[in-house]
């Protein structure tokens, strides 16, 4: 099963992307953002980072990339896609998922062990997951307040399209906690915290992110 | 301004030169002129005026730096020694890691953002220049009074620059420091260290060889961003009389530089250079001359083809300009192609600027007239060295002994710990490590607040390396040559409380005017103590840094060497971390003793410093260190005792894991608790281990004793009972409440 991981200029967590597919067992594919090349990959992933330096706003000059022109194609057909941090801008850039991700509330970045529950498990990047587990991964972001109109977020609600919450204290000023949400059909996740730092007990706070990669390899096997 | 060319220099030979506006002194515009047997022009003033600046000659130091070449051991780790970019030590498995600090003091107190946040990038673009993909930074600062407006304005800016830069890098912000003292008031220090990590063979070097060779200008373009910035900036203190000199502080792109680190690290892996330099200090200057200087020809270079930001620059000023996020490189006109298309692949601007020639001189042109002619060796190399006046301080005829309560009573006990714990220096410092990403890269094992940074080389072998910086500057004050000792053997006892054996030393060593003989009496002691104590340890200095002029008027700083010790260890699964689990028992190895002298706790009780600093016992500290090693199997939690004494660290093992402990101390109670002898740690066993503890502390000849047990939600010393909530309080939301 090919995962394919693209690195933009100023990816920084792709490496460990590619990582956490490898854990999972899956075939972990780097992809680069000056083609629109796919490399025959099943599901992709765009890792965290200061892609183009957040220049301009976070994601929007990535969002222009040729490999997004093949991205965005394939996922208005149900190719799963999982953005993460600045991936998730990037998708909100490219308009695959609703709403913006703005300046956390105390206007610093925020490096953090962050307890959150998974709300939504009908995505092939949660399945594995059960509805309400709470799981502790990392946020490590300056702009990671979710933010979107209201009816927007009535829209995400009512739908269940909310995938990730915040636990506890709101750590950023993000909308009714949100902290991941998919597209209506489900294939297109976008997360905040950082699932692939928390694959391993050695270097990050759990292995709870683990079963984002363990998933989305167990539902393209069963395709 | 017309170009001032050799010819024009030669046929004008009395033309009035700015030298001492330029900081060069009589003495040493003389010796230009005897070199190049004529005035120089105003390129080549330039030119040696940076590179003969105290910043980038060392021209106090050096002199004193020798010791730590002449009293080195053979060391068979050390693949690269002082004088690169950064040393370079073996850690085994083919892997070779490279670390350096540097400070960037002066800049960070003048523009804090920029200033902390371009340290950051020079340290990093060192490390790259190595050959090594940079694996993590850490940083030590120090300020001054935090209740002070100045350090609202100073320690945030400073904080954010450092993340702002770190984090847009991928890099692990894994430990440092955060001091408060008064002397750091006007000048704070921001010190900035980076470790990277390579396969021996790719260790590249600083050097232009072979006629013909092609001199590469990658990276960012020129602008007029930090011109004069190392001489002016790093070489005189800051008085209000003086014009501003904002301009003069460079300004960071870290994205520029983190694409220049991707196009760097790939280029380098297809083997397409000869030597590379980044342009950090004195920028072209500095990178051209030492180049040529390490090569074994002369270089052209043409100036006009340096692409430029702003096109008003002059010639003297593109040589000084300080623009970040450049590098030069020495590339053979066949593998020219494929370094362009990598330059390309990552949008990174390349161009040729020059070439190694068969000459012996460094030969700059300007649309084709000659500006610079000089033996580069003369250049970067052959600065002036001066002997420096040194006189023992009077302040040490006059020292007094602290006075401090002793508590022993429980209600004494607890109010002295909820005091300290929430005293400045003390206080969680969760605030400012929480803006600093530590998780990039994935191979974090150890971070903040632990005792060393530790981190993963190799995912398969679990190879590591730990990293801990260190500096006690009311000892250095009490005693610059035992201070720099201790700090050392503070920072050995870090790494290997964490289980790492330590393998190399760096160093920054922060000081005021070596014009004033009471300094320099400090810093010679400093490098004297430090060189004796590598040498007894048997570990070789790789590289470091000397900032002088910290001070604020004629007040200087307290004397602060920080130093940084690299060690490996051999499976970093097997780490002691400092969090305690319930059921075990908690030793204390090593004697406190009752000397208050330049403890936190005499500090938050007056300010006192005292009369006199630990005495170094380089014996037992390696003995120590041993024992620590060969115990790592039975050690289920470490701490090292250092800032705060006993009630610190335990306070910080309880809050790591939120797991209580119940203690009993013996004997001088409050030394006990709040002494910061040197040369003890905590340790948390399980029962089943005590005859192993036994055991080694006889082989070892160091003592050891039981103090008590783990469990329960609260702190517990000798009847005090503090709740972990209560602790926690204390010590939480102060850098919320002062700079938040």
């Amino acid at each position: 099963m090919r995962i394919g991981v693209v690195t933009f200029p100023g990816s920084l967590d792709d490496r460990s992307a590619l990582r956490a597919i490898e854990l999972a067992g899956g075939v972990a594919v780097p992809l680069f953002h000056g083609t629109n090349d796919l490399k025959e990959v099943q599901a992709v992933i765009l890792p965290g980072g200061f892609s183009y330096g957040d220049y301009l706003r976070c994601g929007a000059i990535s969002r222009f990339s040729p490999i997004m022109e093949s991205i965005i194609l394939a996922a208005e057909h149900g190719f799963p896609v999982l953005g993460i941090c600045n991936g998730f801008q990037i998708l909100c850039e490219s308009h695959l998922l609703p709403g913006a991700l703005t300046r956390n509330a105390d206007l610093h970045f925020i490096c953090a062990d962050q307890k959150v529950s998974i709300e939504n498990i009908n995505t092939p990047w949660t399945r594995g997951y059960k509805k309400g587990q709470e799981i502790v991964i990392p946020i490590k972001n300056g702009e990671g307040s979710f933010q979107c109109s209201d009816e927007t977020l009535k829209e995400l609600e009512d739908e269940g399209r909310v995938v990730l919450r915040y636990v506890g204290k709101n750590p950023n000023g993000s909308r009714n906690l949100i902290a991941g949400i998919s597209n209506k059909r489900g294939n297109v996740v976008g997360v905040m915290p950082h699932p692939e730092q928390a694959v391993e007990n050695l270097t990050g706070p759990s292995e709870d992110g683990l079963m984002f990669f363990s998933s989305i390899l167990k539902e393209l096997v069963s395709k | 301004m017309a170009l001032d060319t050799v010819k024009n220099a030669e046929e004008n030979p009395n033309a009035t030169q700015p030298y001492k506006e330029l900081g060069l002194k009589d003495d040493e515009y003389a010796s230009i002129k005897e070199i190049l047997g004529r005035r120089p022009t105003s390129s080549e003033l330039a030119m040696y005026s940076v590179m003969w600046s105290e910043h980038c000659s060392y021209k106090s130091s050096k002199i004193h730096l020798k010791q730590f070449g002449e009293k080195a051991v053979k060391s068979e780790a050390l693949l690269v020694g002082i004088g690169e970019n950064a040393g370079v030590v073996d850690v085994g498995q083919g892997y070779a890691v490279t670390f350096k600090i540097e400070s960037h003091n002066h800049p960070s107190y003048i523009e804090p953002y920029q200033g902390a946040a371009t340290g950051v990038g020079g340290i990093v673009r060192d490390i790259l220049t190595m050959g090594a993909r940079p694996i993590a930074v850490m940083d030590p600062l120090r300020f001054g009074d935090p209740e002070n407006p100045d350090t609202r304005r100073v320690l945030p800016g400073i904080v954010s620059g450092i993340g702002g830069y770190g984090n847009c890098l991928g890099l692990p912000n894994i430990g440092g420091e955060i001091v408060f003292d008064d002397s750091y008031q006007g000048n704070p220090l921001v010190n900035a260290l980076c470790i990277g990590v390579m396969k021996h063979a790719d260790i590249k070097l600083a050097t232009a060889h072979g006629a013909g060779n092609l001199v590469v200008l990658f990276g960012a373009k020129t602008g007029g961003d930090g011109i004069g910035g190392v001489s002016v900036l790093a070489s005189e203190t800051f008085s209000d009389s003086k014009s501003t000199k904002r301009p003069a502080v460079q300004v960071g792109d870290p994205f520029a530089e983190k694409v220049l680190i991707e196009c760097s690290l790939e280029i380098f892996k297809e083997d397409l250079v000869i030597g590379i330099q980044d342009l950090g200090g004195a920028g072209l200057s500095c990178a051209t001359s030492e180049l040529a200087s390490a090569g074994s020809g002369g270089m052209d270079i043409r100036l006009e083809t340096v692409p430029l930001r702003d096109p008003s620059l002059s010639p003297e000023e593109i040589l000084m300009s300080e623009s970040q996020e450049r590098m030069c490189a020495i590339v053979e006109p066949s593998k020219l192609k494929r370094f362009m298309q990598i330059c390309r692949k990552w949008d990174v601007t390349a161009t040729v600027i020059g070439e190694v020639t068969t000459g012996t001189r460094l030969n700059i042109t300007f649309n084709g007239e000659l500006i610079v002619d000089v033996p580069p060796r003369t250049v970067a190399h052959d600065g002036p060295v001066y002997n420096r006046p040194i006189a023992k301080p009077k302040y040490l005829d006059s020292l007094k002994p602290v006075s401090v309560p002793l508590p022993t009573t429980p209600d004494e006990i607890k109010a002295a710990v909820l005091k300290l714990m929430a005293a400045p220096n003390m206080a969680d410092k969760s605030w400012v490590t929480n803006q600093y990403d530590r998780y990039v890269q994935g191979n974090t094992v150890l971070s903040q607040p632990e005792d060393s940074g530790v981190i993963r080389i190799d995912t398969n072998t679990n190879l590591g390396v730990a990293i801990s910086t260190d500096a006690n500057a009311r000892w250095s004050y009490l005693n610059p040559y035992e201070g720099a000792k201790l700090a050392l053997l503070e920072s050995c006892r870090n790494i290997a409380t964490n289980g790492a054996k330590p393998l190399a030393v760096t160093n920054c060593l922060n000081f005021g005017s070596p014009e004033d003989p009471e300094v320099m009496w400090q810093f010679s002691e400093t490098v004297r103590g430090l060189a004796d104590a590598c040498l007894e340890l048997g570990l070789p200095v790789t590289g470091g840094n000397v900032s002088f002029y910290n001070q604020t008027g004629s007040v200087a700083i307290l004397p602060t060497p920080v130093i940084g010790v690299l060690g490996v260890v051999q499976d970093v699964t097997k780490r002691t971390p400092m969090g305690i689990k319930p059921n075990q028992v908690i030793y204390v190895i090593g004697n406190a003793d009752d000397n208050f002298s330049g403890s936190e706790w005499a500090y938050i009780h007056g300010k006192q410093i005292g009369d006199h600093s630990p005495v170094a016992d380089l014996d037992m500290e390696q003995r120590l260190v041993k024992l620590l090693l060969e115990g790592q199997p039975i050690f289920e939690a470490a701490h090292d005792i250092s800032n705060g004494g006993f009630a610190a660290s335990i306070s910080e093992m309880v809050m790591r894991t939120n797991v209580g402990a119940t203690i009993t101390l013996q004997g001088n109670i409050a030394a006990e608790l709040l002494a910061e002898t040197p040369g003890r740690v905590i340790v948390a066993i399980n029962e089943s281990s005590t005859n192993a503890i036994v055991a080694l502390a006889g082989k070892y000849q160091i003592p050891v004793r039981p103090v008590g047990n783990t469990g329960g939600n609260f702190l517990a010393i000798n009847g005090a009972e503090i709740s972990i909530d209560e602790l926690r309080d204390a010590n939480t939301g102060v850098f919320e409440a002062l700079f938040g």
